[in-house]
């Protein structure tokens, strides 16, 4: 019998994880990322480049990645293709029980595009864990250099060692604000005040709905205390009930104004007030990449909010997707943190590559992600986006930053019958037909679609959810002349070896 | 004040710096190799190096290469995403515009200055 070839997609938390497993139960391995190197958002590393002697001073649980993916990578089963993307993936046929091709672009883009490699591969199994980027609301100003996402600000920091600016204001809503802030700090910057959209009535009741899961999630809440611990040593002023509602400068961000918001984040009149900056950075929580799940044909499920801005994968018991042979793991299946998508991945690359759905390890795994989960739901019920958010835009409020189309018009095209048809109002306005293909405004029209009574809003558990701005059939950009390029043939995935040891290794940590 | 490296010496993940340089629209900025090249412009205090098509300027956003706002023209190839784009000694960075009237200096570049679509799979 040969053995079985699993592909994973990502090598954040959840596809090293996915990965591990899957050499555990005897597969063997293909495991792909856009970086340089493994970690993903979580671990991100410093570049090999920076010759850095104390690199896990940045990092939690560093020790524990550190062996794993040294297991991972160096495993004789598991070929690791760093600087790698996934563009496309190509379902053969509908009806096929197969996974799709999986169509990678390798090597140094810094080679020039000569130097990228198109490769197909075909495997038995399919892996995704491509994980999330940060969801911005947009405010009048948000377009100006200056102004960061959360996520932005961590990865400068994290990745190169570079803090945004002396004078910075961190906004938005969620855990992940902490983090961020932490890492300003530590790098130097002076952050003048975290401002959390959610009111502290809210936060709480979100939190502490239902106490006895907090200790199942010690890890992720240690961390938070940590953080929090952090800000006051700093005497960072963390101020809920605030959100960002405009952005001023001249061709680059000078002051924001900030004002108090109510729990469905309407601003109290009056309550408004400027502080200077140099940088500000903001996020609203996370926005799944879709783009490979929707082209491989795997099922969405409504997000915990249920607006039409928020879709997952959708995924059973063990982490398989509505199509044959195609898992998901981590960030796409919900916003959880990395415990969770570690535990996701291991379940996901263990029953990917042909393990014992009944093997003993996967108990502990599953109830794993499960805790994830229902952490998952606590941090959406704490920290829900306010209905009333776009009582911040004006008409001319740039909505999709690549086409500069703005408020009054994609409103205009929601309440026209001949525009409510999405692609219509798509061409009508041009929001979402610019370079970054709607990732960054697609999930803010669909809502302001709805709520201007383009499309129902909100979607119940159960309703099938349209594919709406993922609908990419091209993942990642690719060139004109790579595209014309045929592909290397199907490289075979590796020479059969013995399996050694089929455990599952206990992932969380 | 601007962006800026955390200094070598008092960063706690111990760096030994090795630098670099590039050209961005023929001007020299001294940059580290490692650094990505919307990096090298950040820590050289320029916070904007593109136009949008109303020529408003933009610059790092999102910071992982979902937004296209940091792209840049890189020893002529078009539209590449500077914050995932590490700087290598020697790189001639020329900036873009999406404006009418085109782009920075741009004899290497064929744009026009009315889109990148075919050249991010546009397919739509
Ligand atoms: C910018 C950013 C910073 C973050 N920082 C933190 C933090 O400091 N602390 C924290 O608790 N949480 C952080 N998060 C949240 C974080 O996403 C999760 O906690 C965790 O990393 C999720 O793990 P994952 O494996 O699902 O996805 P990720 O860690 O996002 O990993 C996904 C991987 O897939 C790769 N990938 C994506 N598309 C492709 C493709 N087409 N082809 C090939 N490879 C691809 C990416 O390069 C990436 O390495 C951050 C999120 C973002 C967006
Ligand atoms: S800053 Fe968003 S793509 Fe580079």
């Amino acid at each position: 019998m040969t053995r079985r070839h699993v592909v994973v997609v990502g090598a954040g938390p959840a596809g090293l994880a996915a990965a591990d497993a899957a050499l555990a139960a005897g597969a063997e391995v293909t495991l792909i990322d856009t970086a340089e190197r493994p970690g993903g958002q979580y671990h991100r590393m410093l570049p090999d480049a920076f010759d850095a002697a104390s690199p896990e001073a940045l990092h939690h649980g560093y020790r524990a990645f550190e062996t794993r993916s040294r297991r991972v990578l160096g495993h004789p089963r598991c070929s690791w293709w760093a600087e790698s993307s996934v563009w496309a993936l190509e379902q053969p046929d509908p009806g096929s029980v197969t996974p799709p091709l999986v169509h990678v672009l390798t090597g140094d883009p810094g080679g020039g595009p000569g130097a990228r490699l198109r490769r197909v591969l075909a495997p038995d199994a399919l892996v995704l864990a491509v994980g999330a980027h940060d969801r911005v609301l947009p405010f009048p100003g948000w377009q100006l250099p200056g102004v960061f996402t959360a996520g932005a600000a961590q990865a400068l920091a994290k990745g190169e060692r570079l803090v945004i600016g002396d004078r910075v204001v961190v906004a938005g809503t969620g855990p992940f604000l902490l983090p961020v802030t932490a890492a300003l700090l530590a790098a130097g910057s002076q952050v003048v005040e975290v401002l959390e959209a959610a009111r502290t009535g809210g936060v709480l009741r979100g939190w502490l709905r239902r106490p006895w899961e907090l200790p199942a999630q010690a890890g992720k809440s240690g961390e938070l205390l940590e953080y929090a611990a952090t800000l006051r040593r700093h005497r960072v002023p963390y101020r809920p009930g605030r959100a960002v509602v405009e952005a001023r400068g001249d061709e680059r961000v000078e002051e924001i104004v900030s004002a108090e918001v109510r729990a469905d984040w309407s601003v109290v009149p009056g309550s408004e007030r400027t502080t200077a900056v140099d940088a500000v950075c903001v996020g609203h929580g996370f926005t799944p990449q879709l783009e490979l799940p929707v082209a491989a044909g795997c099922a969405l499920r409504p997000g915990p909010g249920g607006s039409p801005a928020e879709a997952f994968v959708d995924v059973d018991d063990d982490q398989a997707t509505s199509r044959p042979e195609v898992y998901a793991a981590g960030e796409i299946t919900g916003v959880a943190g990395a415990p969770a998508a570690r535990a996701e991945g291991a379940l996901a690359g263990w029953i990917a590559a042909g393990g014992d759905p009944e093997a003993r390890a996967l108990t502990a795994l599953r109830r794993s992600r499960d805790q994830g989960r229902a952490f998952a739901a606590r941090l959406a019920a704490a920290h829900p986006i306010g209905r009333a958010w776009p009582g911040w835009l004006r008409p001319d409020t740039v909505i999709c930053r690549c086409e500069e189309t703005d408020y009054a018009a994609v409103r205009r095209t929601a309440r026209d019958p001949a525009g409510t048809e999405p692609r219509v109002a798509k061409l009508a306005t041009r929001a979402g037909l610019g370079p970054c293909q709607a990732r960054v405004c697609g999930p803010t029209v669909a809502e302001l679609r709805a709520a201007a009574g383009g499309r129902p809003a909100g979607c119940r558990p159960g309703d099938p959810v349209p594919p709406g701005p993922h609908h990419r059939p091209v993942a990642e950009p690719i060139r004109l002349g790579e595209l014309a390029r045929p592909p290397e043939p199907p490289s075979p995935p590796g020479t059969p070896r013995q399996s050694s040891d089929p455990s599952v290794e206990e992932s969380t940590s | 004040m601007s962006p800026r490296l955390v200094p070598a010496g008092s960063d706690p993940v111990g760096r030994r710096d090795r630098p670099l340089t590039i050209t961005v629209d023929g001007e020299p900025l001294a940059g580290v190799a490692g650094q990505s090249l919307a990096g090298v412009l950040l820590a050289a205090g320029r916070t904007s190096w593109r136009r949008s098509p109303s020529g408003a300027p933009r610059g790092v956003f999102c910071g992982i290469g979902v937004c296209f706002d940091c792209v840049v023209t890189v020893n002529g190839e078009r539209d590449v995403r500077a914050c995932r784009r590490r700087a290598l000694d020697g790189d001639a960075v020329t900036t873009q515009s999406r404006a009418a009237g085109g782009d920075a200096g741009s004899s290497t570049s064929s744009g026009t200055g009315t889109g990148t679509g075919t050249d991010f799979g546009d397919a739509r």
